[in-house]
């Protein structure tokens, strides 16, 4: 198993290259790349309408990229559907659309890949085995939870966020890619999701972490790949940066630092 | 972080009785049904409501929109609407009575072509919804009409009238058409096909992945769909069942009387509804059960014979429905924010 491969020295779980996509007159991605080994955190920056979105939805299956290719375990793949991402090992959960609020936790844990029993046509649900394994599932990766049988809607946002990428991980993902998954949240439950990925990270798995939020990206991010306009601005190693350097890569340094002159008041530095 | 093997987890808080009960969508039901039940035994208890043949009448009051509702409930979950499940009850009962009356079919094979007809406009109605991604509302609306036109149109071009009887002579003693029409003692046995689709229902929605389907397809379209849930099928399945229980309703009705009539299950469709939501079923989806529409059919039948027995005017019985139908959908509304949003 690719888990207790160490980081950096594996071959990348998913490659891209040179991704290029047009929407119409518009060319939403330009030449491109990335890559994620197993058990490495790769934060995907950029501002809104950098292309954040539209690369992971070539990365999740979404939408065919028009030039440029994808690679998983070192070989090339055409990604047709979501389906067909998720069944190569790479799955992407959304800000919003992760979990369903009034189904129980492990009713949607195993939806659409439910437990059943019995015999012949007559194949029933086994809610008592979907919630052993789920509770169980969620407790390797550090998450004790209360009453799996409650609603997802009693969870808090850190928890339902860290519940799908649980969900993710037992259906055999090896790349969680991970859309906004901290932007809705306080401090506090930004902190849970945070903590749940360095979890999902030490068991090998690559994820590509998409926020805007250096605050968020930096203690947990290994490398940093930096979108503008389309375009693929560098990609650092942690140990070569600071967050305010990172910060000018994104583009935004500039424009802060003069504000930081407007108010001349310091903002806080994350 | 984890906590040691089979230690307790002390979050976990011992929750009474009346919470757990709290949290069941059908709660609110079952205890508007007794409350129902309860007004009417004293009000009209001496003039008949609680005797054998009052009791068998709102029975069959009930069963009748029951057989509906456990359909449309779970139609309800999966985020959907049926209006056309009335004038399906219309046009499937004339398939049944021009087939065997006019045509001169036999019961069996009338039967079977009421269904194959329900079973084809239910996919339609499906079908449109998932393809044009338009309110089931609308489609569902535009199919009351058409379907409801159409059969007053064809059935005045085909036998110059608007119903049509004198089924008896084929029906009487025929052992398809005892099955749904027969009477066990005081009681008729439609009540039977009610609760039997009621649990069928219960059981698909809570024991099989289907179910899970049904409340993931109505939780969020999406998010099901993103984790592998064939959506459109589930849809279109429902809707087909959906109508494959109005033609029950219209054979069980055409086949008792002896006679067909186009604008048979005029408001059913409301009734229907009505009847899940009163059940705890949720308007946009998601949440709902079909034992709690058992209950709301029990309601429903209840004051619609209640008011009879306690001498007052079946005039009367529309406006006692939207009454039970605002205070059902106040208390369920509360109920549902007590399950889903307390934290403990």
């Amino acid at each position: 198993m690719t888990a207790t491969m160490s980081p950096s020295t594996g071959a990348p779980l998913i490659e891209a290259r040179d991704l290029t996509k047009y929407f119409g007159s518009v060319v939403a991605l330009h030449d491109v790349s990335l890559s994620v080994r197993a058990g490495e955190v790769l934060c995907l920056l950029g501002d809104n309408g950098a292309g954040k979105s539209t690369l992971i939805k070539i990365l999740s299956g979404v939408h065919p990229p028009d030039s440029g290719e994808i690679l998983v375990d070192g070989e090339p793949v055409v990604l047709g559907s979501p389906r067909d991402a998720l069944q190569r090992g790479i799955a992407t959960v959304y800000q919003d659309l992760a979990m369903i609020p009034l189904m129980s936790i492990s009713r949607n844990f195993f939806l659409g890949a439910e437990p059943v029993s019995g015999f012949g046509p007559i194949k029933t649900l086994d809610i008592r085995e979907a919630d052993r394994v789920t509770r169980t599932a969620l407790k390797q990766m550090g998450i004790d939870l209360r009453d799996t049988s409650q609603p997802v809607g009693t969870l808090s946002g850190g928890e339902r966020q860290s519940v799908a990428i649980a969900r993710a991980i037992h259906f055999g993902a090896k790349v969680v890619i991970l859309d906004e998954p901290t932007s809705a949240l306080g401090v506090k439950e930004a902190a849970v999701v945070l903590r749940f990925i360095a979890q999902a990270r030490e068991q090998g798995i690559g994820v590509i972490l998409i926020t805007h939020n250096i605050n968020h990206a930096f203690p947990i991010g290994d490398r940093f790949t930096i979108l503008d306009r389309g375009t693929c601005t560098g990609t650092f190693d942690k140990a070569n940066m600071t967050p305010a350097q990172l910060l000018e890569h994104m583009g935004g340094g500039a424009e802060l630092a003069e504000i930081e002159h407007e108010l001349e008041k310091p903002i806080p530095a994350g | 972080m984890a906590t040691a093997e089979g230690r307790a987890d002390e979050r976990v808080r011992k929750v009474g009785l009346a919470s757990i009960l709290l949290a069941r969508p059908e709660i609110g039901a079952v205890i508007g049904a007794i409350m129902v039940f309860v007004i009417f035994a004293v009000w009209a208890g001496d003039s008949g409501f609680l005797s054998v043949a009052g009791t068998a009448s709102y029975l069959q009051v009930a069963a009748q929109v029951g057989i509906v509702a456990s359909a449309v409930a779970l139609l309800m979950i999966a985020g959907e609407f049926d209006l056309s499940v009335g004038s399906v009850v219309g046009a499937a009962g004339m398939v049944v009575a021009i087939g065997i009356g006019v045509i001169g079919l036999p019961v069996w094979l009338a039967v079977i072509c009421a269904f194959a007809f329900a079973l084809v406009i239910g996919f339609i109605n499906g079908y449109l919804v998932v393809r044009t991604r338009l309110p089931s509302f609308i489609v569902t609306l535009g199919m009351l009409f058409i379907l409801r036109g159409l059969t007053i149109g064809i059935t005045r071009a085909v036998t110059g009238r608007t119903q049509v009887g004198g089924l008896a002579a084929a029906t009487d003693g025929d052992p398809i058409a005892t099955i749904f029409t027969a009477n066990i003692g005081p009681f008729s046995i439609s009540i039977v096909w009610w609760i039997g689709l009621a649990l069928l229902a219960t059981f698909i929605l809570l024991r099989t992945s289907f179910g899970n389907w049904i409340f993931g397809v109505g939780g969020s379209a999406i998010a099901a769909r993103n984790v592998g849930v064939p959506v459109d099928r589930v849809k279109i399945i429902l809707f087909m069942a959906t109508a494959a229980s109005a033609a029950l309703l219209a054979v069980i009705q055409v086949l008792s009387v002896g006679s067909g009539d186009v604008l048979r299950g005029g408001s059913k469709e409301f009734e229907a509804i009505i009847t899940a939501v009163i059940g705890g079923t949720l308007l946009t989806g998601g949440y709902g059960s079909a034992i709690g529409a058992v209950f709301g059919a029990l309601t429903l039948g209840m004051t619609s014979q209640g008011i009879v027995f306690a001498g007052i005017p079946g005039d009367w019985y529309q406006a006692f429905l939207g009454v039970l139908l605002l205070a059902a959908v106040i208390v369920n509304n509360y109920i549902r924010q007590r399950a889903t949003m307390t934290r403990h």
